[in-house]
């Protein structure tokens, strides 16, 4: 018999004029690992931060076990048996595993008798749930997949019954995902209730039993993971049928336009980043670049695009050298030359987000005709430009004079796309193009990216998405701890495969 | 054995002038710990002095004027709580605030109340601490080196000298080894590690900035009451932001701040013993020079001579929740 132990009723929250949740309705059942599933912006963190506490619901009802709550702060829901593991992880890096578990619960005024009980405690639970972790390790030396192991396991230090997950697989690699839902699997046979959010459809399919979607600050839908699929989900998620494989032809490549020999670049701590990578990218083919976080990608993309000093190597753009670690073109000097980047972090390096779009659609080209005569901005021809072009890249909403900070984060890429692009560069270096970003937007960029190959651009696109890596690529590679570990043509190549490639397993 | 009172009187020295530091740069570990930027040691150092000396004066007490200066002390920490950490504003123009207020109040207030602008009158025996012997200081005076070590260095110093070295192991004991503590340093990392623990940030955060004014408040008490008899004009003569830099040369740890302090003491020591000493070869020295010395030290201690000093991580950042 299934008896509801989370149940929301009518739950409302704003910020300021952003509606983030209208009138929720969810019922989650015990002993179920429930999935809800939206694009970014869809409201589902917001509502589950209202669950564990952190924001107050401006109105609604919650009920735990059948009876009402009101949850003041985060020590309610915990008292109340709740457990959430936050997209970016709730520790404090120079505590060690011991001390961030313990914060708030630690039963003593000065360290003693608790503490002991609390290793033991501790020690239990990570041998009944095979979870692995030196409680005296301290966070910072630990990879992203154990200090997650951290969080679940302070959850449950602090009697989670439900335990809440925040996209918890966007940082892992495959074989992290892997070993997460094992233990959340074990969990739910210890009786744990376990809530997915998540924006990957593979993962409710994979994990769940139930499922909600939520589109726009609504709730859309619930259903039993087993009477739906893939498709049906995704529809609901963006309100109309998308492409979930994109439509492309065979590469129609060219010549070598860009060449990367035995690159090594080292970052601000001079740790050396790059290690001897070679590359090499035809006219009319994307190559995709597919790697764990923090393993050179970003090194690599600054040195390829000028913005960080080669250590030794040499960099070739149409056969021409452009960088070695004596001279070296700088971006303008680069971009002149006929390539074109899309920055990682675009609200670092891409955008001044605090000026308007018009300006930042310009920015680079700002000094060229017809923007500029003798150093003097033609304001009508630039907004007549970001008129045409915004039009062009489908930017909501199309005003050139909004601030850049005020547009969501796929119009604010469509802005860079649309400025590097629009310059029909030979060589395009992409980073993290749909970061953050959601579904109906991620569609155009890959369409538009498909269609600069399609005109002959080489294309070097560096993603953590391996299935963006996946369905764009001609040709992958993998790079780890700096080096190219493995390169693949993109014809039966498996996300499994790829998988041990970035893990550094093979 | 000129030689060796010598050495025995720079010491004793040396205990005395870092007591203020010692007080204020403790004070600034619970705040800058907590994640709240304290630059306003020296004006809150200052206010201290000023109260301390006044309450004395009025009430016949130098306990009562401490008592004063305690609460007037934690009433600025308060302003400063108020303004950077529930209002969120700048963390840094509110010390600036706070510094330019006092010394502007303090002038003001000496000037109304006693005729003469920034000074308050001289406090007699009673009305001011005085130096405390410790037993058998006389008998023991004649034997050698202990006699040297207890009589002429450790006895014979104000009660608030005694009181600044063992604030040192209290707070070291408070941050390290209770939960306090813990959820003190974890509020200065990442106050939304804290706030999912169930802790409130703000109540964390104004807890800290309360110790923080009791800590500073003896300060300068130990200005105006006990090594002076009375309060003048901007007292507190930088010692305020010397601490600060003795706490961030410390890396923000009682240990090493201590270290610091007695250090910044010590050169200061050195420049009233070296003043009008003829040196072979060199000749006298001039002053100004000599005066420099603490100062010019600070800059190259702080200039990356002991390493980069790593700041509480979420320090100087107001604690937003909603977006």
């Amino acid at each position: 018999m299934v008896s509801p132990i989370l149940e929301l009723k009518n739950i409302n929250k704003s910020f300021g004029h952003v509606h983030a949740n209208k009138d929720i309705n969810l019922t989650i059942n015990k002993g179920t690992i429930h999935g809800i599933i939206g694009e970014n912006g869809a409201g589902k963190s917001t509502l589950m931060s209202i669950v564990f506490g952190l924001y107050q619901a401006n109105s609604g009802t919650i009920k735990i076990n059948g009876k009402e709550i009101n949850l003041r702060s985060p020590k309610d829901s915990i008292i109340n048996g709740i457990g959430m593991v936050h997209q970016h992880f709730m520790l404090v890096e120079n505590f060690t595993v011991l001390e961030n578990i313990i914060l708030g619960f630690e039963g003593e005024l000065v360290f003693g008798k608790n503490l002991e009980k609390a290793k033991k405690d501790l020690k239990n639970l990570c041998d009944t749930y095979k979870l692995n972790i030196d409680l005296n390790s301290t966070i910072s030396d630990l990879s992203v997949g154990f200090r997650q192991r951290v969080e679940i396991l302070k959850s449950l230090y602090r009697g989670a019954e439900i335990l809440i997950l925040d996209e918890p697989t966007g940082v892992l690699t495959p074989q992290e995902v892997d070993e997460l839902f094992k233990i959340l699997r074990s969990l739910n046979e210890e009786g744990k209730t376990i809530v997915l959010i998540t924006h990957k459809l593979i993962e409710i399919m994979d994990l769940t039993s139930e499922v909600s979607v939520m589109r726009q600050g609504e709730m859309v839908g619930h259903t039993k993971t087993e009477d739906t699929n893939k498709e049906q989900l995704a529809e609901m998620m963006v309100g109309r049928s998308v492409l979930l494989r994109l439509d492309k032809t065979e590469a129609n490549t060219g010549d070598v336009v860009f060449r990367v020999e035995d690159l090594t670049v080292k970052d601000d701590l001079d740790v050396t980043r790059v290690k001897n990578v070679n590359l090499e990218i035809r006219a009319g083919e994307i190559l995709g670049l597919a790697g764990v976080t923090g393993n050179g990608q970003t090194e690599l993309l600054e040195a390829l695009s000028g913005i960080r000093k080669v250590e030794s190597g040499q960099i070739y753009l149409d056969g021409k050298k452009v960088s070695d670690s004596q001279n070296f073109l700088d971006p303008r000097e680069l971009k002149d030359q006929g390539l074109a980047h899309v920055p990682e972090d675009r609200q670092r390096m891409g955008l001044v987000t605090d000026f308007k779009a018009y300006e930042n659609l310009i920015f680079g080209y700002h000094d060229q005709q017809p923007f500029s005569r003798s150093s003097i901005l033609n304001h009508k021809d630039i907004i007549s430009h970001s008129k045409k072009i915004m039009e062009e890249y489908d930017v909501r909403p199309q005003s050139p004079n909004l601030i850049t900070s005020n547009f969501s984060g796929g119009n604010q890429q469509k802005i860079i796309l649309s400025r590097e692009l629009n310059e029909k560069p030979k060589v395009l270096l992409v980073g993290q193009p749909t970061r953050g970003v959601d579904i109906g937007a991620i569609e155009f960029i890959h369409q538009r990216l498909i269609d600069m190959r399609d005109k002959g651009a080489a294309i070097l696109l560096v993603s953590v998405e391996l299935d963006e890596v996946l369905s764009l690529s001609d040709r992958i590679v993998v790079m780890f701890d700096g080096k190219i570990v493995g390169e693949k043509e993109n014809t039966n190549v498996t996300d499994r495969e790829l998988g041990l490639l970035m893990a550094g397993v093979v | 054995m000129e030689f060796l009172s010598d050495i025995a009187s720079l010491i004793n020295s040396t205990l005395r002038i870092s007591t203020p530091l010692v007080f204020a740069a403790m004070a600034g570990i619970f705040a800058e710990r907590s994640g709240v930027i304290d630059f306003s040691l020296e004006g809150k150092m200052l206010m201290a002095a000023f109260v301390a000396a006044v309450g004395s004066y009025f009430l016949g007490n130098p306990w009562l004027g401490l008592l004063l200066a305690i609460i007037a002390c934690v009433s600025l920490s308060m302003l400063h709580g108020f303004a950077s950490v529930t209002y969120k504003g700048d963390q840094v123009v509110s010390c600036v605030a706070i510094n330019i207020l006092i010394i502007g109040l303090t002038t003001a207030l000496a000037a109304a109340w006693f005729g003469q602008a920034g000074l308050t009158p001289t406090l007699t025996e009673d009305q001011r601490f005085l130096e405390v012997n410790l037993p058998f200081a006389e008998s023991l005076r004649d034997v050698p080196i202990i006699g040297t070590i207890y009589s002429d260095i450790l006895s014979g110093h104000y009660i608030f000298v005694y009181l600044a070295y063992a604030t040192v192991p209290l707070v070291f004991w408070v941050v390290f080894k209770t939960s306090f503590g813990l959820r003190l340093r974890a509020v200065g990392e990442n106050p939304s590690a804290v706030d999912t623990a169930g802790i409130n940030v703000f109540a964390m955060r104004y807890k800290a900035l309360a110790i923080n004014g009791v800590l500073i408040a003896f300060a300068g008490a130990h200005l105006s009451t006990a090594v002076n008899a009375n309060f003048f004009r901007e007292m507190s003569a930088g010692r305020g932001y010397l601490a600060l830099a003795a706490m961030i040369f410390g890396k923000w740890h009682p240990k090493t701040a201590l270290i610091a302090c007695l250090l910044f003491g010590f050169t200061d020591a050195l420049q009233i013993r070296l003043q009008g000493v003829e040196l072979p070869a060199i000749g006298e020295i001039p002053v100004q020079l000599i005066q420099a010395l603490p100062y010019v030290l600070t800059v190259v201690l702080l200039a990356g001579f002991v390493g980069k000093a790593i700041a509480p991580n979420a320090i100087g950042q107001p604690y937003i929740k909603e977006r």
